[in-house]
């Protein structure tokens, strides 16, 4: 198991209670802020000392307050991405990045300098002052200097928070290629769903000091209940697909899920790559009927797998079409009318403008 | 070069200085020590050491020197323990002096040292805790080189203070030219003799030129460690 957590942790009114695991190369803890996320990784990282409870990262025991166990952070081997970078300003960027070095011991030395920043995209900058750097660029930064210190894990609180989106846009690539070509197991903060549906391989929510559900990323994101605060609209499907073929003469990509095809808006990756595709639940249109003459390119046929409430008027139905799963959102009134009931096979409508373009991420195959 | 300047004269200039750079020197460590006690410290009579640290910013010079007097002339407790055991004399003599303008410029040291701790940004020192780097590290690699332009600062402030420090110098080590004859001490000595007005002048002078070279000097080292991370 790479992180077992149980804690229990007081701060002021506020009251933690959290216990989960996770097996996933990238866990994404998701909440609104005040949720307990920072508390919960500052615990992990060892910045604070939890009240109570046991803290266990790849089989080593960090806390467990029981057995009077508190391993201090500079001993934990965890690496820490913080919000601001943090960058030490009296040093460069390249003795910014060797910092963790000096206090590694030396057979444990794993990361390679060079490797690190290519990966990064730093090697042009290592000359530079921190105070020269952009936000983008301090934030790569500091996700270096964190690896080369050759964690056993990574945290990541937020790290894009104070980044426009086409700083992130900068930096998803790089998280995503850490995640499928590292060796470090990643622990991200969030509240962005696009970004934990694009990044995460596994999900812990949270909410007002509570995990509220935690599971393989494609199993909690179809659930709008989880999403409250999010609004029942964020809340959608997760499916695996490649580029079948691209459609020049209309500016347009097809990608073949296992449900069907689905047809987007020209992406540019070549035919073959993998590519993650979200289907937010609000965008999905149930129908009894396969459906001629409407303008929504994509049709897939499906059997209701189940119906939940998801609070309000609203109901989750979840659809199964071939090995994949979509959910739509809809009214119970429609529910209704619809007479819908688990089994019942029925077509799932997405307009290809439906495709959310910050969802589409690449992954390999098999890492979820 | 040195004819505009009796032998007495730099001798009293050579003297300040050893007395001043020493007074600095000495106080250097104790007084980061004691500055990071007073501002990270969470101990049991903090506020009286603060208190005893400002003491001498407070206090009339002389009530110090006499004090000094008191605790280190050769009968008093400490003075007669330092001489028996190391014979270690510090009354009436240029160590004594340094002693003297050591206490005397301690508060300014550890005020500016004090207020640049408080100054730095302590998610740094998280961090590189983080990174795997032991408490004493952090200090060292991190914290001390953050607040160096307030050690800079501090040392410049003490050095100057010790400069024209005469009230509790006079009154614990005395006037003795050649021994502890310090810059003030000689001006004050000119002004009591006929026909010292000229002497008292040009002591002036490099006095009003030492302290003006010295606040230079941190000025240029202060920036030039500001430069690489302030830029």
């Amino acid at each position: 198991m790479i992180l077992d957590v149980d804690l229990r942790h007081q701060q002021g009114a506020f009251t933690l209670e959290a216990r989960f695991q996770s097996q996933g190369r990238l866990t994404a803890l998701f909440g609104p802020s005040g949720s307990g996320k920072t508390t919960l990784v500052n615990a992990i990282g060892g910045l604070i000392r939890p009240a109570g409870g046991r803290i266990c990262v790849r089989g080593r025991v960090l806390v467990d307050t029981q057995q009077r166990v508190f391993v201090p952070k500079h001993r934990r081997r965890i690496g820490y991405v913080f919000q601001e970078a943090r960058l030490f300003p009296h040093l460069n960027v390249e003795q910014n990045l060797q910092f963790g070095r000096w206090f590694t011991p030396r057979r444990e030395r794993a990361a390679d300098f060079r490797a690190v920043t290519e990966l990064l995209g730093l090697g042009h900058l290592l000359k530079r002052w921190p105070s020269t750097l952009s936000g983008g660029e301090k934030q790569r930064v500091a996700i270096g200097r964190a690896l080369l210190s050759d964690p056993h894990l990574l945290l990541m609180d937020e790290p894009l928070a104070s980044l426009d989106e086409e700083r992130k846009g900068e930096i998803y690539p790089y998280i995503e290629r850490l995640r499928d070509e590292g060796n470090v197991p990643m622990v991200l903060v969030s509240h962005s769903v696009p970004e934990i549906a694009r990044l995460a391989t596994s999900i812990v929510v949270l909410n007002n000091g509570r995990i509220v559900a935690s599971g393989p990323a494609s199993d909690i994101l179809r659930h709008t209940r989880f999403f409250p605060q999010a609004g029942p609209v964020e809340a959608g499907a997760l499916v695996e697909t490649h580029v079948l073929r691209h459609e020049e003469a209309f500016g347009l990509t097809v990608l073949q899920a296992a449900a069907g095809p689905l047809t987007v808006s020209r992406l540019d990756l070549p035919v073959g790559s993998p590519v993650r595709v979200r289907l937010r639940a609000r965008d999905v249109i149930l129908s009894l009927t396969p459906l001629e003459g409407v303008s929504a390119l994509n049709v897939l046929p499906g059997i209701v797998a189940a119906l939940e409430e998801a609070g309000g008027s609203s109901v989750d139905v979840t659809l199964a079409c071939g090995e994949d799963e979509i959910v739509a959102s809809v009214t119970r009134k429609s529910v209704e009318r619809l007479g819908l009931k688990v089994g019942q096979p029925v077509h799932a409508i997405i307009k290809s403008i439906a495709f959310d373009r910050e969802a589409l991420g690449t992954v390999q195959a098999g890492n979820m | 070069m040195t004819d505009w300047l009796s032998p007495e004269e730099w001798t009293a200039v050579r003297l300040s200085l050893k007395v001043a750079l020493v007074a600095m020197g000495a106080s250097l460590l104790p007084g980061i020590a004691i500055a990071y006690a007073l501002e990270r410290g969470r101990f049991w009579g903090r506020q009286a050491l603060d208190v005893m640290v400002h003491l001498p910013l407070v206090l009339p010079p002389v009530v110090v020197g006499y004090a000094l007097l008191l605790g280190f002339g050769r009968r008093g407790p400490i003075g007669a323990y330092l001489a028996e055991q190391f014979g270690i004399v510090l009354s009436f003599r240029w160590t004594g002096a340094a002693l003297a303008c050591a206490i005397m410029g301690f508060p300014l040291l550890v005020r500016a040292i004090r207020l640049s701790l408080e100054t730095v940004d302590r998610k740094l020192e998280d961090a590189a805790g983080t990174l795997g780097a032991h408490p004493v590290w952090v200090f060292f690699a991190v914290t001390l080189p953050l607040i160096l332009p307030g050690i800079i600062a501090g040392m410049v402030l003490s050095f100057a203070k010790a400069m024209g420090e005469f009230g509790a110098t006079i009154t614990f080590v005395s006037n003795i030219p050649g021994e502890t004859q310090t810059i003030p001490s000689a001006i004050y000595t000119f002004t009591q003799v006929p026909g010292g007005e000229g002497g008292a002048l040009r002591l002036t002078l490099v006095s009003v030129a030492i302290s003006i070279a010295a606040l230079w000097m941190s000025e240029w080292m202060a920036r030039r460690v500001r430069r690489r991370f302030l830029a």
